[in-house]
């Protein structure tokens, strides 16, 4: 299945990655070339292979409901690129875009 | 043992010598930064550093001058300078993965492997260079310029965690810590002609540890010997409950692995003691006819393929002659799915990597970009010009196999092959196989520059992907030279079973003697 | 009305906020309302580095809310990261559950007694995620202000079957959840506080067409009212384009409160694509089904029973019943009266009057109110005892409020204790009578209906504390 140049433009929007111009052509080129290795796997029977959930011996460690102090030094004003009354500030979404996302 | 000789000295032998007071922690951080120095880490030179502080590390180890006059217990790593990998988060040095996306990044944390270092008296020299999020075989994708193989400067030291290699190739540290996802310890440590081991997946905290894949990674150490190897390894290692995935299973005293004995019962009396480092060990008997008796190595025919490079099928030949003599078993073995880990490893490493790298959005911490036109321009300016071209490519990669009408194809696909390429492995160690042994790399070191195809690059991670996905403990020890350049030998075993692969480590090493640098 | 053509399918997605101390996957405080980013480490920061490690209590609650509805728990569930660029998504991804989650298929009875006839709503699913953190888009132009305290609070989304048909069913099934919820103590259940939201899912159809049309999807309703109206305005408009023609687009709306009108998201359909995979940095979730029996057997009462069974054990209509059981910490007040006094109709009506009362002028809550169940009941018995008077009574039990003391010092300290001594009342009777000589002749004349004028001056007399049948019987023997 060769990779076109639009899913290339579609997977670099989900990904925020802005691959645009030349780099979209050579990149189409080279996942294309990377996933052609991978049609070997298309003729593994799998049908019988447990999923993951069977596989799962020994469940994820539960954390007692107790506050803990953040385990940081220093403040997020030395790491964040911009911060105003506590808040990271970020650019208003432009027009084109959601702002009903918010809030899972 | 003298300082002058710090450059042969393995990290026993620093603590111990620390420990007794013969040398002071602060004159072995010099020596590391001398040795540094003349070597050339920098990075106009080896490239082997990406970050370090002198001062501050030598600050560190005089702070430790009472506790050596009030004889507290140091740490079995006293004074011992090591090396970091800078994808693992530290305290005081900046964590930037090789990448521009985290240029100057200074973690508000430290990794637990880290902390566990330190909490037994190691001190940190440098954070060393690799590729970008550990994304490569040679440290050439590292944003801040390749390393160079200390051993033939035109050729890579491997990678991804090629800077940790280098350092401890280059004598400056004898031990250092990497991180591995498909062979990012054991390719560069085949490279740099030193030690290298990936622990069983669940084996050391990932906390702190910055994700690539996190269903692959795990921290892994580099040391000159395997003794060096084995006592890293045994400090970092163990539950942590920072990390949902690591294991609390025991871990045994792996020096002790050295004598050449099934391990010894971990609650037993001794065993304590030397994991505090009371009684020190006494140096292992030499290697007989016996050391190995009753092991069982396979050798995967998979891994010996015909157009495997002659002189490599020659010297893991002779390790196995060698692992016979000393009272082994070796037997033809098959791990029939094997072939098919690249494709499987190059489909869920990626997918993962695409969503684990989602945070480097420059909001809360490192590089932003912003062109002024909202939040989406900032986002693409900051990921596009932060991420290096194999970052991306793989984030696209790993996009594409996850969306919506290809997931089932590739990562739903790739994940079954995965637990069948994990099922040949236990079948393997059911059958009565203590461990596995197969050459590290299909090649030595390649000169810089000389691979530009990426698929061509993958094919390096050929023989140690599968110990990756499968999830069991693997290393790469020296076992020759091919025109000057070393070639490793790996030894795989099963889930947890690091000591057994330690046990037929330090057998080979001593077995080979000088002929692993040969 | 075009409407009366078609019928409304709706099925409703509802996130309900966990009650716990700290956040699903690290230690933070989940409190609201502390400054802007203190509550953060960074696990929830989305350090690079940092794990996830799951919360206790949040997965004891999830399952409590999933076994109160009735769902089938599973044994297993995965965790799996929706991926999505967001900057109060810390992560870019959320931690939530997708193929296999928490548990599937129980339902909601919404009782209707009116009609007679009880509807029973269908939930699909019931999993846990995380929440994201707060985007203020109003603070500063042209920048957004992010708040991450909220960020990786656990949460439970609760999705139902398209089992409505109507707004006022879409209104009558959330209050009914809700009621649910906070009966089993999961949640704060507020949509104030933004600890319960709801998204709607509706389409329509003409009655009896099996096959369900195109769905759209509401979202931004800030109440249950809000959630009726913008359900009436979409089913209205999906009505007049099928009217007109047209066809219903797959897309997703925002309801405009102020406006009473949903206009459309600015997101392109189709431009999602969460990319969900399991989360590797966790492992599965594995529930052992002993314990999940015993969290069935412990279960809270809900309310549904506890109607039953107030009405028959003590003797209250259903009408009161409903009042009485409108949220679990009033009913629990009740009771607790009512057990101790042995007087539940006595319990019942200074529940629902005298405290309702102080409750709302001193805008209380039941649980941290003054005057607990025992002094009420003790208070209640005064009266029953004949102790003081039910006009006394409503005085001793403001100052109850007031000051926390309990109901016998307030009577005897303000001497609102009743006086039944046959002397004492002998002697107010006599004044009264030497008092009014012309009500006094007529009354003993026979003028009976004057008894109680005179009983009125007796009390007044005594300031209220003279006993009334007392009084009574002794004017009426005057009387002869
Ligand atoms: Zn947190």
């Amino acid at each position: 299945m060769p990779v076109t140049r639009q899913d290339v433009l579609h997977i670099s929007e989900l990904a925020r990655l802005g691959v645009e111009g030349a780099r979209a052509d050579e990149l189409t080129k080279e996942l294309t070339a990377i996933l052609s290795h991978m049609e070997v796997l298309s003729q593994v029977d799998t049908a019988t292979v447990p999923t993951t959930a069977e596989l799962g011996a020994g469940g994820t460690p539960l954390r007692p409901d107790v506050g803990v102090p953040p385990l940081m030094s220093g403040t997020l004003g030395s790491i964040a690129p911009a911060m105003r009354d506590g808040f990271f500030i970020v650019p208003r979404l432009a027009s084109h875009e959601d702002s009903g996302e918010s809030g899972a | 043992m003298s300082v002058n000789d710090y450059t042969r000295l393995g990290a026993a032998q620093i603590a111990s010598s620390v420990r007794a007071g013969e040398a002071s922690p602060a004159d072995m951080i010099g020596a590391s930064f001398k040795r540094a120095a003349e070597i050339g880490a920098g990075p106009d030179e080896l490239n082997i550093f990406l970050h370090s502080d002198e001062k501050a590390s030598i600050e560190e180890a005089e702070q430790m001058r009472p506790r050596i006059q009030n004889a507290t217990d140091l740490g079995v790593l006293a004074g011992v300078p090591v090396a970091i990998k800078d994808n693992i988060a530290s305290l005081g040095l900046p964590t930037t993965c090789g990448s521009k996306v985290l240029r100057g990044y200074v973690s508000p944390f430290e990794a637990t492997a880290i902390a566990r270092l330190r909490a037994n008296g190691a001190i940190i020299v440098a954070k060393t260079n690799m590729d970008e999020f550990a994304m490569g075989s040679s440290t050439e994708n590292s944003a801040f310029g390749p390393t160079r193989n200390p051993l033939d400067v035109r050729r890579v030291p491997g990678g991804s965690s090629g800077g940790s290699a280098a350092a401890v190739a280059a004598g400056i540290t004898p031990i250092a810590l990497g991180s591995e996802t498909g062979g990012s310890v054991r390719q560069p440590a085949a490279f740099c002609g030193v030690v290298g081991v990936k622990p069983t997946y669940g084996r050391v905290s990932r906390y702190g540890l910055v994700a690539f894949a996190s269903s692959l990674d795990q921290i892994g150490v580099l040391g000159r010997t395997v003794d060096d190897a084995a006592l890293a390894l045994e400090t970092i290692a163990g539950f942590d409950a920072m990390d949902s995935t690591s294991s609390d299973a025991d871990v045994p005293i792996y020096r002790l692995a050295s004598l050449g004995k099934p391990a010894p019962e971990a609650r037993n009396p001794d065993a304590q003691a030397m994991r505090i480092g009371r009684s020190p060990i006494p140096p292992p008997p030499l290697p007989g006819p016996t050391t190995l008796e009753g092991v069982v190595i396979g050798r995967p025919k998979e891994y010996f393929p015909e157009s495997l490079d002659p002189d490599i099928r020659h010297r893991c030949d002779r390790a196995l002659d060698r692992l016979r003599s000393m009272g082994a078993t070796v037997r033809d073995i098959s791990l029939p799915r094997s072939p098919l880990a690249i494709p499987v490893y190059y489909i869920l490493a990626p997918a993962e990597a695409s969503s684990n790298l989602a945070r480097f959005d420059g909001v809360r911490y490192g590089l932003r970009v912003d062109p002024g036109k909202g939040l989406k321009a900032m986002y693409e300016a900051t990921r596009s010009e932060g991420f290096g071209p194999e970052v991306t490519r793989r984030i696209l990669l790993g996009t594409y196999v996850l969306s919506a009408g290809y997931y089932d194809a590739y990562y739903k696909k790739a994940q079954a092959v995965r637990t069948l390429i994990a099922d040949d492995f236990r079948a393997v160690f059911a059958s009565g196989v203590h461990a596995i042994f197969t050459p590290t790399t299909p090649t030595t070191a390649f000169p810089i520059g000389a691979i530009s195809d990426p698929y061509e690059m993958y094919l390096n991670d050929i023989f140690t992907v599968t110990a990756n996905l499968a999830g069991v403990p693997a290393m790469s020890v020296p076992i020759g030279r091919i025109r000057r350049l070393p070639v490793g030998g790996q030894i795989i075993t099963a889930h947890f079973d690091e000591y057994a692969m330690f046990r037929v480590a330090y057998a080979l090493e001593a077995g080979l003697g000088a002929e692993a640098h040969q | 009305m075009t409407q009366s053509r078609y019928e409304m399918v709706v099925g409703l997605e509802v996130h309900v906020q966990l009650k716990t101390r700290t956040k699903a996957f690290c230690g933070c405080s989940a409190d609201f309302g502390a400054p802007p980013n203190t509550n953060v480490c960074p696990v929830c920061l989305a350090l690079p580095g940092a794990l996830p490690v799951l919360n206790e209590h949040a997965v004891e609650l999830a399952v409590r809310a999933a076994v109160g509805l009735g769902c089938r728990i599973d044994p297993v569930s995965i965790f799996a990261r929706k991926n999505y660029f967001y900057p109060d998504l810390p992560k870019g991804y959320q931690i939530s559950q997708f193929d296999q989650p928490l548990a599937v298929g129980g339902s909601v009875v919404v009782e209707r007694s009116e009609k007679g006839t009880d509807l029973r709503i269908g939930i699909t699913r019931l999993h846990m995620e995380e929440d994201a953190g707060k985007s203020i888009h109003d603070r500063y132009p042209g920048e957004t202000a992010i708040d991450l305290n909220r960020a990786g609070v656990p949460l439970i989304e609760i999705v139902s079957e398209p089992d409505i048909r109507t707004s006022a069913g879409a209104g009558a099934y959330l209050r009914t959840l809700k009621q649910i919820l906070q009966y089993l103590d999961v949640s704060d259940v507020s949509m104030e506080e933004g600890s319960l939201r709801v998204d709607a899912n509706i389409s329509v159809r003409p009655p009896g067409q099996g096959k369900l049309g195109t769905k759209t999807e509401v979202k931004n309703m800030n109440s249950f009212s809000a959630v009726e109206k913008a359900l009436e305005a979409e089913f209205a408009r999906q009505c007049e384009l099928l009217d007109s023609g047209g066809n219903v687009e797959q897309q997703t709306l925002l309801w405009d409160g102020a406006k009473e009108t949903v206009r459309p998201s600015r997101t392109k359909e189709g431009s999602h694509d969460y990319r969900y995979f399991p989360e590797p940095d966790l492992r599965p979730l594995v529930l052992d089904s002993k314990w999940v029996e015993h969290t069935r057997k412990d279960l809270p009462e809900l309310p549904t029973a506890k109607k039953t069974r107030l009405a028959t054990e003590y003797e209250l209509s259903v009408v009161e019943v409903e009042q009485l059981t409108a949220n679990p910490a009033l009913a629990e007040y009740f009771e607790a009266a009512a057990r101790a006094s042995s007087d539940g109709k006595a319990a019942y009506n200074w529940v629902m009057g005298e405290v309702q009362v102080a409750l709302r002028s001193s805008a209380e809550d039941i649980g941290h109110f003054r005057v607990r169940p025992a002094d009420l009941a003790q208070l209640i018995t005064l009266v029953r005892d004949g102790t003081i008077s039910h006009t006394a009574a409503k005085r001793v039990f403001a100052q109850m409020a007031e000051t926390g003391k309990p109901a016998a010092q307030i009577a005897a300290d303000e001497g609102l204790v009743q006086v039944g001594d046959e002397g004492a009342i002998a002697t107010w009777v006599d004044e009264v009578l030497d008092e009014h000589p012309e009500e006094a002749a007529r009354y003993l004349a026979g003028e009976k209906k004057l008894q109680g004028v005179l009983v009125g001056f007796v009390m007044k007399k005594s300031k209220g504390r003279a006993d009334p049948r007392r009084v009574n019987q002794l004017l009426s023997s005057r009387g002869g």
